[in-house]
């Protein structure tokens, strides 16, 4: 038997990397796709532009401004003089918030009173307007705290103490490059296993191996291992890529990344058998992974967590083999994990792998030819 | 245009086509509402009843006054501890995003500037969340000391106040500018998937020679193929956009003639694109495989649909102007929100209809009357 599945795998292989366009099409994107999303997905915001219309010659407007332009979070692209000028500046978004200060500002906190700045924000993409207008905030309060030094001030407030575990300077780099593990890793392992099986039955050529001594589960598993193969090589070299290149710490123990990348392997390999074995065409292989892809990708909480969803859309990702493998992946990385601590994503990986394998078999043994 | 019997033969025999194999039809109108359905409400940025720990050390009136203020707010659920032991237990497990620790000489230290009663730790692996996370926690403690120093009769006066005025999206409603993204994310899928697998096919089942054979012209051959998918694009567009101001109630600014215009201007560059794959793979696995890898995750991640291009590395910055989602992105986030912006409008369809031109000509290029 193992002659037999070995054979297969041999001819698989050949098949794959036999052109050199799929040749390509398996190792170069991947590592292209690390590098440029590893710097493209970033939620971090940096360079904030911003206007100032300042209607106060006062020093402490000066003083505050100052903050400002000291900081490495913003960046002054333009200075404004009138009112009507804000409009076009936000409206093409050149910039991204418009400081207003108003004539008695200085005055009146020399006069020991509140002075007021405006902040005119742009709300389109609301998650950037939100961390801009916390990083205003906390301009204003270091401001606030420093000023208060100076005699005349009553009372102030004590400030809290904040700080981040696991990613101290929250960074979201680290949150989203080990998920391109888990996204590239799916991609690739679908791409090669969602459409092996259709297009031997587009060619012809599944007639022939059926008329072989080989059976089903040999198919089967002839289908499945060079997936797996592939799918593990590239999963290593991705995680080293992220440890070496873009230095995401690797805080937990590696059996429990290799572990959880078998089990994700072998859920993903099972459920692009499944859509193979379903599919008369090539073109319905395709569609089919792409219709698992897309939503496996975006409810996954790769990109926006899982919790923000509605309760009906978060059952359904329990569904989804990528939830679990995140949850390794980024605990692996980042919060020290071990094995211990993640069985709850161990087991509902090894159950779909299950259950995906054993329906694309039970479709192999009754829907043949 | 030159409509030709021979050409409306052709846009018939496509239509008969896709008749008889519904899967075109599904792609066009029952994948874009399906997906839009699910992301509509699967995609969200807005952190709500975020589940943090709150330690009391000991309990005052004040620590009581306080976590009543938390309890109030629905971007918390908050849960009390009394040790800060169990609570970095609870962190650790993930059963809550961060732990507000309220140390035992919190009443008496309020109002000492460089003490810190309150010690606030987030898991800051969801980086984005936990920075949401900060800015909720800090904004209620700020409101609470407030009321806190109205209440004492205090005098509780800060240099520099601030006041927010939040164009075009008051409220900050993630989905506002997510579900416009989203459309041009599934169209850019629709529009390849149309297109990339049917000019392959023909190829594959070798009645491209037979379509060569006929006296029809190259230009009414790719028209042939173009105008029936454009027709169903169009289609799957309108639906979507229904659905955006219907179901997800994002609000209209801009006109919807305009919205059109620009749906399908970009919906040629998209289906430009399919058809340029399919005739230069010729194969219908390499033409699916690199209809993945150039549509979907690019426009994903590289449109500035969900991840600010302004924050993007400069390299990265110029890599998304290739990215033809970008500029229809920008193009919905704008009309919908903003409203008519000329400037904007102009600039980013001018980009659409130069990319549309390009792929057309390439695909013009490669498809020649001939066999190999």
């Amino acid at each position: 038997m193992a002659a037999r599945i070995w054979a297969l795998i041999i001819k698989e292989f050949l098949a794959l990397l036999k052109h050199k366009a799929s040749r390509v099409v398996l190792i170069g994107p991947p590592f292209i796709q690390l590098l440029v999303f590893g710097y493209a997905a970033t939620f971090d915001v940096n360079q904030i532009p911003y206007a100032v219309f300042n209607e106060d010659s006062g020093s402490v407007a000066r003083t505050m401004l100052g903050y400002f332009e000291g900081s490495p979070t913003f960046h002054q692209t333009a200075l404004i003089s009138h009112e009507s000028q804000i409009a076009p500046l936000l409206d093409t978004q050149q910039v991204l918030l418009v400081l207003h200060v108003a004539p008695r500002f200085s005055r009146d906190i020399l006069g020991h009173q509140s002075g007021q700045l405006q902040v005119i924000l742009d709300g389109r993409n609301s998650n950037t307007a939100a961390i801009a207008l916390n990083d205003v905030s906390a301009l204003i309060n270091q401001f606030n705290q420093d000023w208060m030094r100076q005699p005349g001030w009553s009372i102030s407030p004590a400030i809290p103490e904040i700080r981040a575990w696991y990613n101290p300077n929250l960074i979201s780099r680290w949150f989203i490059v080990p998920g391109i593990v888990a996204l590239l890793t799916l991609v690739v392992t679908l791409l090669v296993t969602g459409l092996s099986v259709a297009r031997e039955r587009e060619m012809g050529t599944l007639d022939q191996l059926l008329v072989s001594p080989l059976r089903p589960l040999e198919i089967l598993m002839g289908k499945a291992l060079p997936g797996f193969f592939i799918g593990l090589l590239e999963a290593g070299l991705i995680s080293l890529l992220v440890v070496v290149w873009f230095h995401v710490p690797f805080t937990g123990s590696l059996p429990a990344l290799v572990l959880g990348v078998v089990l994700f392997l072998w859920a993903a390999i099972g459920i692009g058998l499944m859509i193979s074995s379903l599919a008369s065409t090539q073109q319905q292989g395709l569609l089919g992974v792409f219709l698992f892809l897309v939503p496996a990708v975006i409810l996954s909480g790769f990109s926006t967590p899982i919790a923000n969803m509605p309760e009906p859309v978060q059952w359904l990702t329990f569904l989804n083999p990528m939830r679990y493998f995140l949850v390794i992946v980024r605990g692996v990385f980042l919060e020290g994990d071990g094995v211990s601590l993640l069985w709850p994503q161990y087991w509902p990986l090894a159950l779909l792998a299950l259950a995906s394998m054993s329906t694309a078999h039970w479709r192999f043994r009754t829907h043949m030819g | 245009m030159i409509v030709t019997p021979r050409l409306r033969a052709l846009v018939r025999k496509e239509f008969l086509q896709i008749l008889r194999d519904p899967s075109a039809l599904a792609i066009a109108f029952v994948l874009p509402v399906f997906l839009l359905f699910l992301f509509g409400y699967g995609v969200s940025l807005d952190a709500h009843h975020l589940p943090v720990a709150v330690v009391v050390e000991q309990p005052t009136q004040e620590t009581n006054e306080f976590v009543a203020g938390l309890s109030q707010s629905t971007y918390f659920q908050p849960q009390v501890y009394t040790q800060l032991a169990a609570a970095r237990k609870a962190l650790m497990q993930h059963q809550v995003q961060g732990i507000l620790w309220l140390r035992s000489d919190f009443t008496r230290a309020l109002w000492q500037q460089r003490s810190a009663p309150l010690g606030i730790l987030v898991n800051g692996v969801d980086a984005n969340t936990a920075r949401l996370l900060q800015g909720y926690l800090q904004g209620v403690w700020q409101t609470w000391i407030q009321q806190q120093a109205l209440r004492t009769g205090q005098v509780l006066r800060l240099p520099v106040t601030l006041q927010n005025r939040i164009w075009f999206n008051p409220a900050l409603r993630s989905r506002n500018y997510l579900v416009p993204g989203l459309i041009a994310v599934i169209m850019t899928l629709i529009g390849a998937l149309l297109t990339a697998l049917v000019v392959a096919r023909e190829w594959e089942r070798g009645t491209m020679e037979a379509l060569m054979a006929t006296p029809a012209s190259l230009l009414e051959l790719l028209l042939g193929k173009l105008i029936p998918y454009f027709l169903l694009g169009m289609g799957g567009m309108a639906l979507s956009v229904l659905m955006a101001l219907v179901l997800f109630a994002v609000p209209l600014q801009g006109s919807l003639v305009l919205l059109m215009l620009a749906s399908a201007l970009f919906l040629l560059v998209a289906l430009g694109m399919g058809l340029l794959i399919s005739t230069v793979a010729r194969n219908q696995f390499v033409a699916g495989q690199i209809a993945i890898i150039v549509t979907f995750l690019p426009a994903f991640i590289l449109s500035g649909f969900i991840f600010d291009i302004g924050s993007m590395p400069e390299p990265i910055q110029i890599l998304t102007h290739l990215v033809a989602a970008r500029y229809f992105v920008t193009l919905l986030q704008c009309l919908f929100l903003a409203g008519n912006v000329p400037a904007v409008l102009l600039t980013n369809a001018g980009a659409l209809l130069l990319m549309a031109l390009l792929f057309f000509g390439l695909t013009w290029r490669h498809s020649r009357k001939r066999l190999d």
